[in-house]
């Protein structure tokens, strides 16, 4: 660590540990309610254990994502953060209104804190992802105000690099779409195509240049290959993602009485989206493969070649499978959406996440360069489960979405959606018992930060 | 990826090819916006229906079911529940209605939402807007 106020980051990246724990009991509570329906009803309804689950995550990401920022911006800048107080300030902020949140799902109705939180005077409540209260997503505005503007001040004094200008640009770009939260029109399609912008612009838009931006300040510090490369090849990654990412929105304008021609931008354009993340992948192995040296951080090349590799699975290929419109027509909201949304945010932001922490966290923790073997060695055994774990998941779920796509919709005498759900029990027990596994990669995960404390830091070896 | 391709060089494609896309999907937005009073049955849009969306967002229907697809898929697509249940309302009122308190024994079960018989009938009238939009012929079957 070169700034003394690059410890900000270690609060945020202790509170998406935490907040990650929580999304992956609450996922596992959902998994069991696929097969034993009435487990936990109605204390915990589906819909509330799905909140808990995925705005956890988005939040934990967001926590993510601002340590990163935190940690990274002052170094390439090289200069101190410009409020570090605003920036403790601002995590304390995000983390009561993160808990209160989930503290309001889990403890009332969700109409009675539709209610208690005043939701008719301005109504953003009740839709996919965004069922944050009126009143979070104001404090999620504030927050993100204040972070970028500490932030972006801190750029502005310092050296002005190509990761740092990138990353400002995808967290300029994550705020501004947000906005698009607050528009909820009573025409359901002008809902559902304005909803996108938050969604797809965030995830196949604008968080590619954060996690571009990420990956490339962790591949500059552990390969020691020059950043005039890196940076090439980071503007190559988000010219790609953002050239076919934006009018790859168009994949989820086929069906939602939006005109027909989107099944043709979107067809064409997303068809392209795996290249940005193949090309990614390209770039990973290339740097490792050319570094200049060995940095004792083993683990946190793994996370970051994993990251790579996971993306492009999980947000290329498993996207792929299902975004030309004549597949999708039938495979729409089925059980292969939701295959592809868990290997994709893994492998995208999940990894992403896990690497800046595997990278930074030692130099936080006062180590000079690396965690010691043994915690290392936990940490690589916590990679490969839950890395294996969430490629069985995605399997298991796919498995089960072809042969719900086939009963329900393909077949000649198509079966009701109970009646479909019941005949593929047995691959939702197989994804639970894969989540288990999950859970144990994560708790090893946890553990790593723990052994090996008072160990001397692992050796440097020579490049061969 | 090295001699003549230099970085001044994709960083242009990066911000023009960022520029021009973007805008090309302004383009697409407004033709989208003038081609949507034909497709999105808008004239069905009363007060009601407004009512039975406001219904619909604040118990988090969402967080269960698919409606044009999008959604959770833990319960049936209702974007077409309306034709599903043979054009009639009173039957996905009755539906909501009858939903025991304590749940199905071992099976999924929709919560008891103790909804008025207006505010069934709003949700009802959501669900027939919403089966009447123009959806390209989706879902394939009236299974949804």
């Amino acid at each position: 660590m070169q700034y003394k106020s690059q410890a900000v980051a270690k609060p945020y990246f202790i509170a998406a540990i935490i907040l990650f724990v929580a999304q992956i009991l609450f996922g596992l509570i959902l998994g069991l309610q696929y097969v034993v329906g009435d487990f936990l009803f109605p204390e915990i309804p589906f819909n509330v254990a799905r909140m808990v689950h995925t705005n956890t995550l988005i939040v934990w990401l967001l926590f993510g994502f601002m340590g990163a920022t935190y940690y990274l911006v002052p170094e390439e800048a090289e200069t101190e953060l410009f409020a570090p107080w605003l920036a403790k300030l601002m995590f304390w902020i995000f983390l009561a209104a993160a808990g209160a949140t989930v503290a309001g799902y889990l403890l009332v109705p969700y109409a009675t804190l539709a209610e208690i939180t005043m939701n008719d005077l301005l109504p953003t409540m009740g839709r996919e992802f965004l069922e944050q209260p009126t009143i979070t997503k104001i404090g999620i505005v504030v927050v993100a105000l204040a972070f970028l503007f500490n932030v972006g001040m801190t750029v502005l004094k310092g050296r002005k690099t190509v990761v740092n200008l990138v990353l400002l640009l995808g967290l300029v770009g994550l705020a501004v779409f947000f906005l698009f939260s607050f528009y909820v029109p009573d025409n359901l399609v002008l809902d559902k195509f304005y909803w996108w912008w938050v969604v797809h612009l965030w995830v196949e838009g604008v968080w590619e240049l954060i996690l571009g931006a990420i990956l490339a300040f962790v591949l500059i510090k552990i390969t020691g290959v020059d950043r005039e490369v890196i940076e090439k090849w980071l503007y190559v990654i988000i010219a790609l993602a953002l050239i076919t990412g934006i009018i790859g929105t168009g994949h989820h304008f086929y069906w939602i009485g939006t005109p027909e021609y989107w099944q043709w931008w979107g067809s064409i354009f997303s068809a392209l989206e795996p290249l940005p993340f193949f090309m990614m992948t390209v770039f990973a192995f290339n740097m490792v493969n050319r570094r200049r040296r060995n940095h004792p951080n083993k683990v946190a090349t793994l996370w970051a070649l994993g990251t790579a590799v996971m993306a492009f699975l999980g947000a290329g290929v498993w996207g792929f499978m299902h975004t030309l419109a004549p597949i999708n027509y039938y495979t729409h909201g089925t059980q292969i959406t939701a295959a592809h949304g868990h290997m994709a945010f893994y492998g995208a932001y999940v990894m992403i996440v896990l690497t800046i922490i595997s990278y930074a966290m030692p130099l936080l923790r006062g180590r000079t360069a690396a965690n010691s073997n043994k915690s290392q060695v936990l940490e690589m055994w916590s990679f490969w489960l839950m890395t294996v774990a969430m490629v069985f998941i995605t399997l298991f779920l796919t498995g089960a979405g072809i042969l719900q796509t086939y009963l329900q919709r393909v077949s000649e005498s198509p079966e009701p959606f109970m009646v479909v759900q019941e005949k593929i029990a047995l691959f939702y027990w197989m994804r639970e018992i894969a989540g288990v596994v999950f859970l144990l990669g994560l708790v090893l995960y946890i553990l790593s930060f723990f052994v090996g404390s008072r160990d001397p830091e692992a050796a440097i070896e020579p490049v061969s | 990826m090295s001699g003549t391709f230099t970085k001044s060089m994709a960083r242009n494609i990066f911000y023009g090819g960022s520029v021009f896309f973007f805008l090309l999907f302004l383009v697409l937005t407004f033709d989208t916006t003038q081609a949507l009073p034909e497709r999105d049955n808008r004239g069905a849009i009363t007060p009601v229906v407004v009512r039975g969306k406001m219904l619909w967002e604040e118990n988090d229907c969402i967080g269960c079911h698919t409606l044009l697809g999008e959604g959770a898929y833990f319960a049936p697509e209702l974007g077409n529940v309306y034709t599903r249940y043979g054009n009639s309302k009173e039957a996905i009122m009755g539906f909501i209605k009858s939903r025991p308190v304590e749940g199905i024994p071992g099976r999924r079960s929709m919560p008891q939402f103790n909804f008025s018989d207006e505010e069934l009938d709003a949700l009802a009238e959501f669900l027939k807007y919403s089966s009447e939009i123009n959806t390209a012929n989706w879902p394939p079957n009236v299974q949804g």
